[in-house]
């Protein structure tokens, strides 16, 4: 079967304003809107579409957390995905871990194509699926903003620094979601009541032979230095008055 | 002690100046030995610009026709190869720095550190997380190899070196994959100065309304000398190209003088800049959060205030 595996993140809110604790030991989630990462979204939206192309006949949402995570799985059981895999850990997962993971998965459903978002929105890193594609020994496209699917490769349109580049490549391979690859859709009524009735399998990530390790270890988390507020000038002119003693025009 | 490698990003035979960022990043590690490594076509412009920055002791250059377009596919085995030597590899944060360096540790099965906007110690390092909301500090065992991209917004650019480094073609044997090719790279790419590491931005928001409109901010720009930025939302609204893109998800940029028309300052965007020496801001919403961070606020109508800008500038009064 054609399968496409997707990667489903939670992570707190686009909207949340993050706060680091007071004593530095970290930022606060307590009781914050947490959702699918933004990424992992467009990721999933750009599986259902190839699949509602025809070219590939199933979408297996992952996600890689405590219980919780369940929450966004049945978002994207709702959007459109067939099933959803939990692999369920307390354990700080590092990109390392989540490439592991996934692509014990990939191996494990054979899949023609790993999506995943280019990165979370928490900790930012953009690794997971250049690490997935390195361990799975096979081709990355990253900050995709088009795909188009060729029997069994893909032309994919990448966003990087000097405009936009792109790559053939060879299947199975991984594809990392940009901002601008779709827009997802929104999630129906119908679909909420019909996901609660979707295969979702909970897993242990000793059960893929994988063993989570925190190898960048948080020692403090500290608030960015503020800039101060400057001050307000009344016209133009006083701005370049203003801008030409410093040099600056 | 440590020996650190940077993978000396390049295009058209330049060396791309934020790898002496990335150099000037490395010497935070007390004592370290920098080498750079060029993956080229033809290596010799290239290294012999990377000879020339301060703080370098070897530059490394490994030749191959496919590094005409270096692609990650083909440079991270031959990268994960040479990186056996070292205990840090570095990149810049640029898009091929953030591309290719994951599947480098991925090989090395070594810890990435992504963003780095400081090197404390050869085992301690600082990154942004949240959009920048918030600073870490992350710290690996001792003895512990790590790969990290370079924020190169944090970094002042290393200096000239007073002779230049040695530099040492080496071969490798590392199997290089054909399952990755590269078709071609399309470019709005200009006359003006590089975004990335432009002195002067002006950048312009959804306030501009038409892709037309930017005209404004191009004149201004070519008048000043500077490069043109855009927020998200001007570009995914199609009024500028992706490469000009300036936030979290965009190019983090340092320029001396930021000069932000029309963008309300979302915190996204805001993490982009926040490296500027002087932001200058003009919107005409009083409330708009840009005017929190900027140096110098003007509340105004940006069709009427850049041109009249403009002028000004060009006048010897």
């Amino acid at each position: 079967m054609k399968r496409i595996l997707v990667s489903i993140k939670r992570v707190v809110d686009y909207n949340v304003r993050i706060r680091v604790k007071p004593d530095g030991t970290g930022v606060i989630t307590d009781g914050v809107k947490m959702s699918v990462n933004p990424f992992d979204e467009i990721a999933l939206e750009e599986a259902l579409r190839i699949k509602e192309k025809g070219l590939a006949e199933e979408v297996v949402a992952v996600s890689i957390g405590p219980a919780d995570c369940q929450q966004q799985l049945r978002t994207a059981l709702a959007m459109g995905a067939d099933r959803a895999v939990h692999v369920q850990t307390d354990a700080i997962i590092e990109p390392g871990t989540a490439a592991r993971l996934m692509h014990k998965l990939a191996e494990r459903e054979q899949v023609m194509l790993a999506i995943v978002g280019k990165q979370a929105i928490d900790d930012d890193c953009n690794q997971t699926g250049q690490m997935l594609a390195a361990l799975w020994g096979r081709p990355q496209a990253t900050f995709a903003s088009k795909v188009e699917i060729n029997g069994d490769q893909a032309l994919v349109t990448r966003e990087v620094d000097a405009g936009l580049e792109t790559l053939e490549i060879d299947l199975p391979a991984v594809i990392t979601a940009d901002l601008r690859l779709n827009e997802p859709r929104y999630v129906k009524l119908p679909d909420i009541m019909k996901a609660k009735k979707k295969p979702l399998e909970t897993i242990d990530p000793a059960a893929l032979g994988v063993t989570p390790v925190e190898r960048l270890k948080a020692v403090k988390f500290d608030p960015p230095a503020q800039r101060s507020k400057g001050v307000m000038v009344k016209d133009v002119q006083e701005l370049v008055t203003a801008l030409r003693g410093k040099g600056l025009v | 002690m440590s020996k650190i490698l940077i993978v000396a990003e390049h295009a058209g035979g330049k060396l791309n100046p934020v790898i002496a960022k990335c150099v000037h990043c490395a010497t935070g590690i007390a004592g370290a030995e920098i080498h750079l490594a060029v993956f080229a076509a033809d290596a010799a412009a290239v290294a012999a610009q990377a000879a020339q920055i301060a703080g370098v002791t070897k530059v490394v250059t490994v030749t191959h026709a496919v590094h005409a377009n270096p692609l990650a596919a083909t440079v991270a085995p031959q990268l994960a190869e040479l990186a056996q030597g070292y205990s840090h590899i570095f990149g810049p944060s640029t898009t091929f720095g953030k591309d290719l360096m994951p599947r480098v540790a991925a090989l090395l099965d070594a810890p990435q550190a992504s963003d780095i906007m400081a090197a404390e110690s050869a085992t301690r390092f600082k990154r942004p997380i949240y959009a920048g909301n918030a600073i870490i500090t992350v710290e690996v065992e001792a003895g512990t190899r790590v790969v990290a991209t370079v924020r190169t917004a944090s970094f002042e650019a290393a200096g000239a070196a007073a002779s230049p480094a040695p530099i040492e073609a080496v071969s490798l044997s590392a199997a290089l994959p054909t399952h990755t090719r590269f078709v071609s790279v399309t470019s709005a790419r200009s006359d003006r100065p590089d975004l990335q590491t432009a002195k002067k931005v002006v950048s312009g928001g959804r306030a501009l309304a038409s892709t037309d409109n930017f005209k404004i901010l191009y004149s201004l720009a070519d008048k000043m000398g500077a490069a043109v930025g855009a927020s998200r939302a001007a570009v995914d609204a199609g009024y500028a190209a992706n490469d000009m893109q300036v936030g979290q998800t965009g190019k983090i940029i340092a320029p001396d003088i930021y000069l932000a028309c029309g963008i309300s300052g979302a915190i996204q965007h805001l993490t982009g800049i926040k490296d500027a020496r002087t932001i200058v801001a003009i919107n005409k919403d009083p409330e708009a959060p840009i005017f929190e961070v900027a140096d110098y606020g003007l509340v105004g109508d940006l069709f009427q205030v850049v041109p009249e800008f403009e002028k000004l500038i060009s006048s010897d009064s």
